[in-house]
């Protein structure tokens, strides 16, 4: 069986490290990130997950949807019922046809998705210079890297180096593939002013809207943490026990 | 399956039915008396793993279908919706995606035992035949399962795979055009792609109880590669193997579910969780971990025909290893060149899906080109000459001498020996 293991962990150390690619993608290495949700027992911090969705909602919604995302879902984040409710009548969303067959706007209800800046991506593409901003539901789960990711291109953006040619509208991101990036700066010191009293640099939102879009990415993550420690502890009484049970059984066939 | 013997014990309703269905004898006979070699080692747990896997990929999929739907517009949405608003959703798809993994990898482990024991050999050619029939099963199934989620990689490596096809003269492109259904991937072809990941497991079911039919025929090879002379060769199934089998799994599902509940995309792909995009193709199309190998060997060949032809080629040799084998003896312990030529190709193996899973460039080109060259000299020149020039060490007389504790000295027969009756 020990064989066995080392073989795998064999195969995964190989798997698991790629060779970099000598394309022009070459890419720093990420800054690694100390999250509440990484190990065993990672939980999402809601105090940041909250100021995450602020600025999601102050700043990156601004381009980008988060489609899978639902008024409701919030709830998870911390928010009571009313806030929830008052976060949802915020948005305007279409409903309808009513009885005279007409589209009409309402207020948004909890159990409403969170809209979209843009009708369609041919609306937002024209608004952006031509590039399409992704949707977010999925960001941090949607890119090598992950959460680790998401913030070192948030807080990646440099003057390009001497001889790099930059298109125009273009900025420069040492973390993102190709260097070139069509989404100016999207943060900036003070860009939103937090209601607990943290100090909204650049590093601490970028760090609170990466938990907010893990969350958003992961929404299962703690059942499935908490799950899991329940099951492997299961796993591991039951190995034992059958462990046991085999050497009672086995000890005459010797 | 020899004989079906109704069952003699039991309540009178069972005897009454197994006089005219004689099947719990049946099951008596196979799983409860069933004679195994004493000396199996864990190495011979991954059969029943493999079973188990695949009932729970069944399982798993079966209610996974029930909130899936197989369309284009809408195949992305709905998996997420699995792992968001379904209840336990994110664990059932978490269990299927992973399983198949593992399955996999159980999978590869049996084949490579049967491989290092030589369980291939006479009388268990069908066996080891239904088993690689088995496997050719599962690659079909989880390439077209990898597609139903129609992510970027889905969409992609169902592009790169069924364009393989066109590189057959003449009919190459209305296959492929078959394949999709129109003359792109699309929804035709995600339809059809789930119509047979739904069908084909149940065909591995199929060739699975078949597998088993055979397997019962001569009952399992061991570590010795000699066979069972006696009753003092073998235990019954029933209570040593279930137990043996129960732990193993136990053990099996600690890692699995390790997978699952705390590492679940880390063998999968980000790109995946990105909508399929047919305007915008990834930076690297990668296959899933278990098909990169296979991958490594078809962009080893410069000529996109022979290329097909060896990674389907590379499979196929499979079929034929009972025959390339020229070795009168089974298991490599008593093989002292092939034991260590066998690690060879399991080196191999892995170097090509190292070769698989990075951009082909400089050093992995080589690489690829060294080890996919070796594959098939390994098959097709190194075990027929093997079992030709190499002297076996002597086999022990039987099972019973060689294991039994209380025994006193094995006693050794000739070389070869065992084998040599027709």
């Amino acid at each position: 069986m020990l064989n066995l293991l080392s073989a795998a962990l064999l195969i995964a150390a190989v798997f698991a490290a790629p060779l970099p690619s000598n394309a022009a993608e070459e890419t720093p290495p990420l800054p690694r990130q100390e999250w509440s949700f990484f190990g065993i027992f990672g939980t999402y911090d809601r105090a940041s997950a909250q100021r995450g969705f602020q600025v999601y909602k102050e700043v990156c919604s601004a381009c980008h949807p988060v489609k899978h995302l639902f008024s409701r879902d919030l709830a998870e984040l911390g928010y009571s019922e009313d806030e929830v409710k008052a976060i949802a009548a915020s948005y305007q969303v279409t409903d309808g046809p009513n009885d005279q067959g007409e589209m009409y706007q309402r207020p948004g209800r909890p159990s409403d998705p969170i809209p979209g800046p843009f009708p369609n991506d041919q609306a937002a593409r024209v608004a952006n210079n031509g590039a399409l901003p992704p949707d977010l539901s999925m960001i941090a789960k949607a890119r090598d890297g992950g959460p680790d990711f998401v913030f070192g291109l948030l807080t990646g953006y440099k003057d390009p180096p001497p001889g790099f040619k930059l298109l125009t509208g273009m900025s420069y991101n040492e973390y993102f593939p190709g260097q070139q990036i069509a989404m100016p700066p999207p943060l900036s010191d003070g860009a939103v002013t937090f209601a607990d009293g943290t100090p909204a640099t650049v590093p601490q939102m970028a760090h609170d809207v990466v938990t907010f879009l893990t969350w958003a990415a992961e929404p299962n993550l703690e059942p499935r943490h908490r799950t899991g420690f329940k099951v492997m502890l299961f796993l591991v009484i039951a190995a034992g026990i059958f462990y046991a049970a085999k050497r009672k059984i086995w000890s005459t066939a010797h | 399956m020899a004989d079906i013997h109704p069952a003699g014990t039991g309540s009178r309703i069972i005897r009454w039915i197994d006089y005219r269905l004689p099947f719990v004898g049946m099951l008596q006979h196979e799983l409860y008396e069933y004679p195994t070699p004493r000396n199996l080692s864990y190495w011979w747990n991954f059969g029943s793993l493999a079973g188990i896997m695949l009932v729970v990929l069944i399982v798993t999929g079966i209610v996974l279908a029930m909130q899936y739907t197989p369309h284009a517009d809408y195949a992305f949405d709905s998996v997420e919706r699995i792992m968001r608003d379904v209840n336990f959703g994110w664990m059932l798809r978490y269990a299927h995606m992973n399983g198949a993994s593992m399955f996999f990898a159980i999978v590869y482990i049996h084949l490579f035992r049967g491989l290092y024991y030589g369980s291939y050999k006479q009388p268990r050619e069908l066996l080891w035949i239904l088993g690689v029939v088995i496997l050719v099963l599962m690659i079909a199934t989880a390439f077209m399962g990898y597609v139903l989620p129609w992510g970027q990689m889905s969409y992609w490596a169902a592009t790169v795979i069924t364009n393989l096809f066109s590189a057959i003269p003449w009919v190459g492109q209305s296959i492929v055009t078959l394949l999709w259904g129109g003359f792109t991937v699309g929804n035709p072809t995600l339809n059809r792609f789930y119509a047979l990941h739904y069908l084909l497991p149940f065909v591995i079911v199929a060739v699975v109880l078949l597998h088993l039919i055979a397997l019962h025929r001569f009952g399992s090879n061991n570590p010795l590669g000699i066979d069972v002379k006696g009753p003092q060769d073998s235990l019954p199934f029933h209570p040593y193997f279930t137990i043996k089998d129960l732990f193993g799994l136990s053990v099996f599902l600690l890692i699995y579910a390790f997978f699952v509940f705390y590492a679940p995309n880390f063998l999968g792909s980000s790109d995946n969780y990105i909508p399929a995009n047919p305007m915008q193709t990834p930076n690297h199309i990668v296959p899933e971990w278990y098909l990169l190998p296979y991958y490594a060997i078809l962009r080893s060949v410069p000529n996109k025909l022979l290329g097909v032809i060896m990674a389907f080629g590379s499979i196929f040799l499979l079929f034929i290893v009972p025959w390339l084998d020229t070795s009168p003896v089974r298991s490599a312990r008593f093989r002292p060149i092939y034991k260590w030529v066998f690690w060879l190709l399991v080196i191999d193996v892995i170097a090509l899906g190292w070769v698989g899973a990075n951009p082909p460039e400089g050093l992995v080109v080589t690489v690829g080109q060294i080890a996919t060259f070796y594959y098939f000299v390994h098959f097709l020149i190194l075990f027929p000459v093997i079992g030709k020039v190499e002297q076996p060490r002597p086999l022990p007389v039987s099972i019973g001498t060689a294991v039994l504790r209380h025994s006193e000295g094995a006693q050794l027969g000739t070389a070869g020996a065992p084998m040599v009756k027709p």
